[in-house]
């Protein structure tokens, strides 16, 4: 066997020997799970990274490993698809991944359930880098629903907490609704092609009538916005939040997420050559991403700022795919996937620090307390608001250089406001957690995270500064533009560039709108010229609309889980217990009254019967004869 | 031939009367009987008339399991009696309802 093929199937194989390991024998490795786990998933790592090179200095491959569905016409095999998109994905997948298991072993240390994590963390890795290399969409489906399922278990990790159970079935069922479109996308697909390989069902597209392409873009994309959170899907992830923080970190910031994202990268074909489904995806894209920006202004609890931020930045890389700029998607995608996964591991490390406290009420000065947590959850911080030269400021703004120069202006001018958003939130929650004046609870130790937790914090936190040099604006002449670009370029173009603005004027709008952010929660955090109560009842109607997430979990509640609950009681009261029962014990109780009545008829008298069946004699011989 | 049947038939409605109306166990049985000797005889009249043996086989046939039949029902009828103390079809009713 090649031994590029070889590394191909062992990357997925380590985390998946993990998940048999600590799933059957978890209970005999007890502590040393976790350090074996995340050795299973660092060998996944270095493999990917060589895979990386192997594809970087030849050309991507793709191979059967044996075919699994052989039925008729209907052909799907475990199949890998390595190109450029694949290995930079799974290099950040399995990276990712190994700083959080590294973190996870802190964190979870004496948890009751240790090797159950570490099980399903490495089915959650196996599962996340099957979905990305797979060559087929009855396998990228498979896989698409088991990281929903492994996000689903890591959820409802605390089971015996109601609202973590809760949110592992909000999560499960939100996402039900858009893999249903997913799903039917498929089979559209399959319908009109008659295959399911990506490189065949390719070739198909462009001869398609554009109105189907379209119809198969938007059941696909339905799929992306269930899993990567967008509106009006996004309720799913807030309450997500529930379950351990390095599984927000991993699954809902950082991998399964941006699956949707990667989706679309790697079916840009279907979607370049269908414009309204583009818009689409531009669209809800732009709404989230101020949506989410919005809501999470106003919010107290740390991890659900994050999350919040997480959508709208989600809502970034949709942009940036329902433009055509590929590459600068990714490219966001991978940025922020180091930076959001880097704040989920600091916020995490400020709730060990002070014994599960979320509250940023109950936070403050605890930059003396916490130093290493408090630098990086800085830079993180200073990544997401997009100020040089922290990642997030080379990916946000190579796209928010591509709308503008392809002339989506309005898109791009929301894009601004949610840049100005974004450094507002994360710079209040840094202000009132780390710099204003405590309010804890002065009995309360607090205390730094070990070793094993900030070391992997602050290699991520390095890596947000590092990483975004590689897309060095401008953007399209940079390496990383350079390295991914030539994967997308039977992408058909749909928008082309109508401007072209310099990237330095565009770059210098939104560090403006960043700092302006940043200052803007110094004024009213720190300095205090200006209350924060004062604008809060300036401005008393949005705020409440903020505070309360837009009344969206209100708005589903009356709308649609209402009328459901009232739909299903009349189900169970009428239909199951009126028709069905009815009919089954009607049945019966036909029989018993029919059968009180024949009864009757079998009175003990052999003279009766004799005479019946005389007259039955008599009655038999006169129709014998009259007929 | 019109009055062997015309014989056997009145043989039967006697016999079928008698099954009907009385209540002693022992005629109920007689007339079962009768009405079996009945049939017997319109048997050979057919059998005479059409040239045939196969009625005469026939004959032989009910006679054989009539005695046979007849065995069994005196064993019922003496326990019946020893049961009930009497021969009264009409308290042999336990199976009603």
């Amino acid at each position: 066997m090649d031994i590029k093929i070889l590394i191909t199937w062992l990357i997925p194989l380590f985390p998946l020997s993990g998940w048999l390991l600590w799933g059957l024998f978890g209970k005999y490795f007890k502590g040393l799970s976790g350090y074996i786990a995340s050795g299973f998933v660092g060998v996944s790592f270095i493999l990917s990274v060589v895979l990386f090179f192997i594809v970087a200095y030849s050309h991507g491959f793709t191979d059967t490993l044996y075919p699994w569905v052989h039925a008729g016409i209907f052909k799907a095999g475990v199949s890998a698809v390595i190109d450029r998109l694949s290995v930079v994905m799974l290099v950040m997948v399995t990276g990712v991944s190994t700083l959080v298991h590294i973190y996870s072993i802190g964190y979870m240390e004496g948890e009751k359930g240790f090797s159950r994590y570490f099980s399903f963390l490495n089915l959650f890795v196996f599962s996340m880098i099957m979905l990305v290399i797979s060559n087929n969409l009855l396998l990228l489906y498979v896989f698409w629903e088991a990281v929903g399922f492994c996000s689903y278990v890591l959820i409802g990790f605390w089971y015996e907490k109601k609202s973590a159970s809760d949110a592992g079935k909000k999560a499960f069922i939100v996402n039900r609704i858009g893999d249903f479109g997913f799903a039917a996308g498929i089979f559209l697909l399959f319908a009109t092609t008659k295959t399911l390989n990506y490189e065949t069902v390719f070739t198909f597209i462009p001869s398609m009538p554009v109105y189907t392409t379209t119809a198969i873009a938007l059941l696909l994309f339905a799929g992306a916005v269930g899993k990567s959170a967008q509106f009006p899907l996004h309720v799913w992830l807030p309450d997500a939040m529930e379950g351990p923080t390095p599984v927000s970190a991993l699954i809902h910031a950082a991998t399964m997420v941006t699956a949707g994202v990667y989706m679309i990268a790697r079916f840009h074909i279907i979607f370049s050559y269908s414009p309204a489904a583009s818009e689409v995806v531009l669209a809800v894209g732009t709404f989230t991403a101020f949506f989410a920006a919005f809501i999470a202004l106003t919010q107290f609890d740390i991890k659900r700022i994050i999350a919040y931020s997480t959508i709208s930045q989600l809502g970034y890389m949709f942009m940036a795919v329902g433009i055509g700029s590929y590459t600068a998607g990714i490219f966001h995608l991978i940025s922020h996937a180091v930076f959001k996964g880097l704040l989920f591991l600091t916020a995490g490390s400020v709730m060990h620090g002070l014994s599960g406290e979320l509250d940023l009420r109950k936070m403050g000065g605890l930059y003396s307390k916490m130093k290493t947590t408090a630098v990086t959850f800085i830079v993180g911080g200073l990544a997401l608001s997009g100020i040089p030269p922290f990642s997030g400021f080379f990916s946000k703004d190579a796209i928010l250089a591509d709308i503008y120069n392809k002339g989506f202006y309005f898109a791009w001018a929301i894009g601004e406001i949610t840049a100005l958003m974004t450094a507002f939130y994360i710079f209040r929650l840094i202000f009132l957690a780390f710099f204003s004046e405590s309010k804890l609870d002065p009995a309360k130790h607090v205390h730094e995270s070990s070793k094993i937790m900030t070391v992997p914090m602050i290699i991520l936190a390095s890596l947000a500064v590092i990483i975004g040099f590689l897309g060095m604006p401008p953007f399209n002449e940079s390496l990383f533009y350079g390295f991914l670009h030539t994967d997308f370029k039977n992408a058909a173009v749909f928008a082309p560039a109508v401007n072209n603005v310099p990237w330095y004027i565009l770059s210098l709008i939104s560090v403006l709108m960043g700092l302006s952010g940043i200052y803007a929660a110094y004024i009213l955090y720190i300095k205090k010229t200006v209350s924060p109560e004062k604008i809060k009842s300036i401005f008393k109607p949005l705020y409440a609309l903020s505070y309360n997430k837009v009344y969206i979990d209100e708005i589903y509640n009356f709308l649609i889980v209402k009328p459901m609950l009232v739909f299903f009681d009349f189900l169970w009261r009428v239909v199951d217990i009126k028709i069905i029962d009815g009919a089954v014990n009607g049945t019966a109780s036909a029989f018993s009254f029919f059968s009180v009545k024949a009864r009757k008829i079998q009175n003990g008298m052999l003279m009766s019967y004799i005479l019946t069946l005389s007259i039955g004699a008599v009655a038999l011989l006169f129709y014998y004869f009259i007929r | 031939m019109n009055n062997y049947l015309t014989v056997a038939s009145i043989i039967f409605c006697i016999g079928a009367l008698g099954v009907i109306t009385r209540k002693n166990l022992i005629v109920v049985f007689m007339s079962l009987e009768l009405m079996f000797n009945a049939a017997n005889l319109g048997f050979v009249a057919a059998s005479n008339y059409l040239n045939l043996i196969s009625g005469d086989i026939f004959v032989i046939f009910i006679i054989v399991v009539a005695a046979a039949e007849a065995a069994i029902a005196l064993g019922i009828a003496i326990a019946f009696y020893r049961e009930k103390g009497t021969l009264d079809i009409d308290r042999a009713n336990e199976l009603k309802n």
